[in-house]
């Protein structure tokens, strides 16, 4: 592992064209689900948490989670998240490798990352530790065994703040306990086209799941991606939180399949013409917006997956909705570009690789 | 009481809209009332978020008094305004005007998800070292250098200790 201040090991030149192993699509029902993710939280004892952590004990929880990474075997790098400059910090976040909040924090930081990046850990976001496992399609208990590993290994070498009655502490109340999250990231186009998708929402809510839009907490529901996950953390198990999510998304899968069967009995004339239009628009644009990129990727990922286009697979599109992001088009290129040189850039980079396939 | 649809707050604007000749019931708090009066309703898969629903909560938390964190010096207000506390030992010093919220949160108090396989009944080391690294910080803004310097010897004592690492000092940590 890189040790503090070298980034010898992070180029994000070639990392912006290659892709995490979780959007190749070759998980379960990877045709709706794009990816499952458990995030574990985590923190040190005898360390305050972050907010009353000054200067030195950031520094030193760094330092010592990553000698106690490090010494778990699994095969990480080290990115020191502090000394990248903001297009670099907002390309790990389109890779979903980094929270928002930790790209903007300040003081000593760094995520760790595992091969595929199906495995990457923040230093000093919330919480100490925030472990996430993130996989292609619906694959709830591969990725709790890889976070439940990865826990127990680190337990190794660290102690974690743990409460015999309200399990492992965190930072906001909100995680005690369990201090995961699972969440599923589904791709609802046609309950979205058909305003059944307030429907879902409703439903969630009432068995206590958030539904959230592609990049988490208050964010939108961009390219029709929606985020299902758990609320509560205390009082229930790990594999009670799995249980819940794997009983509710195959009845979500199911309503969307049964509607997309729907709008192709029904409406196929029009589908055909909007994913065609998609395509065109896509293959043949020479300036898009990103908002507009995401809009027609969903509908052409919709008809890849009803076999209306054939060229194109899941994989590059999922592929396409990461690198089409404003920092990944700028690092592709090599230069920082302005919004309309983006758009650009962003029409370019369609092109090509939606003509590759 | 009916809750915002948006905020989870508390909602005071009750209306019923008329789409596709199905009635719709929407309840509205004071603010995002405003926004839908003015036109700029959020858009309809909009979901309030986690962190909106909890500073709700918190605002309905009314502790009798100020009290501080023994081990962290964070105050319960402090802890009301941010969302977040300060040490793993807030949880017990703040326990009594926890628990509601919690149970509010999580529709329950007790822990029934996995254990460290180490044993984890270290807590008074642990609040212990919080409370000394807080003491070594006041020595050193002090100008008490000896005191600072036997306070960061106990701490590393303990934290070897507590964590398998070996015993370093803070001009290791500087390396």
């Amino acid at each position: 592992m890189a040790t503090e201040g070298e980034q010898s090991a992070f180029f994000p030149q070639d990392m912006a064209k290659t892709s995490g192993a979780w959007l190749s699509a070759d998980g379960p029902e990877s045709d709706i689900v794009f990816s499952t993710r458990i995030r574990v939280a985590r923190n040190l004892a005898g360390f305050p948490f972050m907010s009353q952590a000054d200067a030195d004990t950031r520094a030193q929880l760094v330092q010592t989670l990553k000698a106690a990474l490090t010494e778990t075997g699994h095969n990480l790098t080290f990115i020191n998240v502090e000394s990248l400059d903001e297009l670099d910090a907002q390309l790990l976040v389109e890779r979903q490798l980094i929270s928002r909040e930790l790209a903007q924090a300040e003081g000593a930081r760094g995520v760790v990352i595992g091969e595929g990046e199906s495995i990457s850990v923040m230093l000093n976001e919330e919480d100490h530790v925030r472990m996430q496992i993130l996989h292609s399609g619906l694959s709830l208990e591969q990725c709790w065994d890889v976070a439940n590993e990865l826990d127990d290994d680190l337990e190794e070498q660290v102690s974690f703040s743990f409460d015999e009655k309200l399990g492992y502490l965190t930072a906001c109340p909100t995680n005690v306990g369990t201090g995961i999250r699972v969440s599923v990231m589904l791709h609802l186009p046609a309950l979205r086209i058909t305003r059944e998708i307030q429907k879902v929402h409703t439903a969630a809510q009432k068995i206590n799941l958030a539904v959230r839009g592609l990049y988490g907490e208050g964010s939108q529901a961009m390219g029709d991606f929606y985020q299902i996950s758990n609320q509560v953390t205390l009082g229930c198990s790990e594999q009670d939180l799995l249980n819940n999510l794997g009983d509710v998304v195959p009845n979500i899968l199911g309503y969307e399949r049964r509607v997309r069967d729907l709008l192709l009995r029904d409406n196929r004339s029009q589908l055909d013409d909007q994913v065609a239009r998609a395509m065109g628009i896509l293959t043949s644009a020479r300036s898009i917006t990103s908002e507009e990129t995401m809009h027609l990727l969903s509908s052409v990922r919709l008809g890849v997956n009803l076999g209306m286009v054939t060229e194109v697979s899941i994989a590059t599109v999922n592929e396409l909705f990461i690198q089409t992001q404003r920092s990944h088009l700028q690092r592709i290129q090599g230069q920082t570009l302005e919004s309309d040189a983006r758009n650009e850039a962003r029409a370019a980079w369609l092109r090509e690789r939606l003509s590759d396939n | 009481m009916k809750k915002c649809r948006h905020c989870s707050r508390r909602a005071t604007l009750h209306v019923t809209e008329i789409n596709d000749n199905v009635a719709v019931p929407i309840h509205l708090c004071d603010d995002c009332a405003h926004g839908y009066l003015n036109g700029s309703n959020a858009p309809e898969d909009e979901v309030p978020t986690q962190a909106a629903e909890l500073a709700a909560k918190l605002e309905a938390l009314v502790a009798d008094e100020d009290e501080e964190c023994s081990n962290c010096n964070i105050s319960f207000s402090q802890f009301r305004d941010q969302g977040r506390l300060g040490c793993a030992a807030c949880y017990d010093e703040f326990r009594q005007d926890l628990m509601p919220l919690l149970e509010n949160i999580h529709e329950d108090s007790t822990h029934a998800g996995k254990r460290p396989r180490r044993n984890p009944g270290q807590s008074a080391s642990e609040s212990q070292l919080v409370h000394l690294r807080s003491e070594q910080r006041k020595a050193i803004d002090r100008e008490d250098y000896e005191s600072a310097a036997t306070l960061r010897d106990e701490i590393a004592r303990l934290e070897a200790e507590l964590h398998n690492f070996p015993i370093s000092t803070a001009e290791d940590s500087n390396d």
